[in-house]
């Protein structure tokens, strides 16, 4: 009763509530694509992508612009230099995440320490890429962004889901019998890079990952097609960022890590649910 | 008449040609069956007939009325393949695709080829069943249906039978021989000689000069053939 009552005050507050709405938005967005990315092998690009956006947020820092104008441009930039032209590239893969990750988190550091005027300058770090605070101080500015994006990405992902299903199953046979593969690849590497930009507002740049990889991972465990792993992934994720938004408020802990945490024990559960339905 | 006409081609990567000088063509209802060595030039071969890849030089030339959304695929698994969550429905489905155009979800007349395909091939009782718990066979079973979808004229099969056991081996080259018997135009890259020549109507045998490009029947009395077929049988 106890834990109703003040979870209702402090529901009570327009920033919890944002810190909501935000939230079961974003975790909504990278669940639906995480489906598509962890079964093209591309798990580690939410580390890679965010990597980049954490640099991208360095150089708006050091030149005053606002965050979004650059991280979101650059962001896609990359995301579409790993998924889109992959087939052609020299380095791949795995070793083309690794590298723009690691150079671009390694720059966005060695600017905001150059140039940087704050006094707290790894204060400032870990807070961006453990995201431990900047969803609670969304403004409804940055909500009604959320909102839109959110629209805009499960736009896509309806008006493209079959074909999104087919380059992801076989982009061999899609190719071959005529579909424009290259295009939805750019497409899902688009999306991604908005989803990841707006992801950072949520958990932090460093554990976007997990919200892409794990509800994705979880309901693979249990469910046998493409739709059903990818509605019950969406509802997986949503529901383990409530519970860890409200646990997080509750225990005062950080938001991002406890919403992953939820996300981890969800993958536990579905993993032995699997296993045991398996026998 | 000529479905596709190929003539000097050279073909390869990055310039380099592996394979060059091939000259054949294929008419519609041919069972084409391309054989030779492990890096002989099939696969580039295929893959520059399903406009994957450009000649380096000569001419690969379609007839009008072939299309690139008329050609039905049936490629080698992939590593993806193996882990993924996928009904059988969702996969044959995924066939009618290249003729959706912007669409964002299947028409009836594509439900209707699909669920006609997966009759044809006898898998409609594996409908709602997961791709990745599926045998060899059947998963085989399952991407020929698919690739039936996608193919009005011509289909094109790549080592359809590697890693089956002989019995499903058989069963799956006679579902072959149907579907071409039904009019379809087959292309078959195998190194499966027996097959091939038990089969295919042409044969081209890439990866030695010189090459041969012919009907089956010369084919058997050629000395390309007699010179493999032994040397497989000396192993």
């Amino acid at each position: 009763m106890n834990i109703i009552a003040t979870l209702g005050q402090y529901m009570s507050y327009p920033f919890v509530r944002y810190a909501l709405i935000a939230g079961v938005l974003i975790s909504l967005c990278a669940a639906l694509l995480g489906v598509s990315l962890v079964l093209k092998r591309y798990s580690m690009i939410g580390d890679g992508l965010s990597h980049v956006a954490f640099g991208a947020l360095a150089i708006a820092t050091v030149c005053g612009f606002a965050p979004m104008t650059v991280t979101l441009p650059v962001t896609i930039a990359a995301a579409v230099i790993i998924l889109g032209v992959n087939g052609k590239a020299k380095i791949k893969g795995d070793a083309a995440i690794a590298m723009i990750s690691v150079g671009a988190l390694a720059l966005g550091y060695l600017l905001l320490n150059i140039f940087s005027a704050s006094t707290n300058i790894s204060g400032d770090v870990c807070s961006t890429l453990f995201g431990s605070t900047s969803i609670l101080t969304l403004s409804k500015t940055d909500v009604y962004l959320c909102l839109a994006l959110t629209a805009v990405v499960l736009l896509v992902f309806i008006l493209f889901y079959h074909k999104i299903f087919a380059v992801t199953f076989d982009e061999g046979f899609a190719a071959a019998t005529g579909i424009r593969t290259q295009a939805y690849n750019i497409v899902i590497a688009v999306v991604t890079a908005v989803v990841i930009v707006l992801a950072m507002n949520l958990v932090g740049a460093l554990l976007i990952s997990a919200l892409i990889i794990f509800p994705a991972l979880s309901a693979m465990r249990i469910f046998k097609s493409f739709r059903s792993v990818i509605i019950s992934s969406a509802v997986i994720s949503v529901i383990c960022a409530v519970l860890g938004i409200f646990a997080s408020i509750i225990f005062g802990t950080p938001v991002g890590s406890t919403v992953v945490a939820a996300d981890i024990a969800a993958f536990i559960i579905c993993a032995s649910v699997g296993k045991v339905a398996r026998k | 008449m000529a479905l596709i006409t190929v003539s000097n081609a050279s073909l390869g990567y990055e310039g380099k040609a592996i394979v060059s000088d091939i000259n054949f063509s294929v008419s519609d209802g041919d069972y084409l069956c391309i054989v030779g060595e492990n890096g002989s030039g099939k696969s580039t071969l295929m893959k520059t007939l399903l406009g994957q890849k450009n000649v380096i030089s000569g001419k690969i030339e379609f007839s009008d009325g072939l299309k690139q959304n008329e050609i039905g695929y049936l490629p080698q698994q992939t590593e993806v393949q193996k882990d993924f969550p996928a009904s059988v429905k969702e996969i044959v489905l995924s066939g009618c695709l290249n003729r959706s155009g912007f669409r964002p979800f299947y028409s009836k007349s594509q439900k209707d080829t699909a669920a006609r395909n997966m009759e044809k091939l006898g898998i409609t009782d594996l409908s709602g069943k997961c791709y990745r718990e599926l045998s060899g066979g059947q998963q085989q079973r399952v991407l020929l249906a698919r690739a039936l979808c996608a193919a009005e004229k011509l289909l094109v099969l790549d080592e359809p039978v590697a890693g089956l056991d002989p019995m499903v081996t058989k069963s799956l080259y006679s579902l072959i021989e149907e579907i071409n018997k039904s009019g379809m135009t087959v292309i078959m890259v195998s190194h499966d000689m027996e097959a091939a020549v038990e089969y295919a109507s042409h044969i081209l045998h890439i990866g030695h000069k010189p090459l041969f490009f012919g009907k089956k029947e010369d084919y058997v009395k050629s000395d390309v053939y007699h010179r493999f077929s032994e040397g497989g049988k000396a192993k």
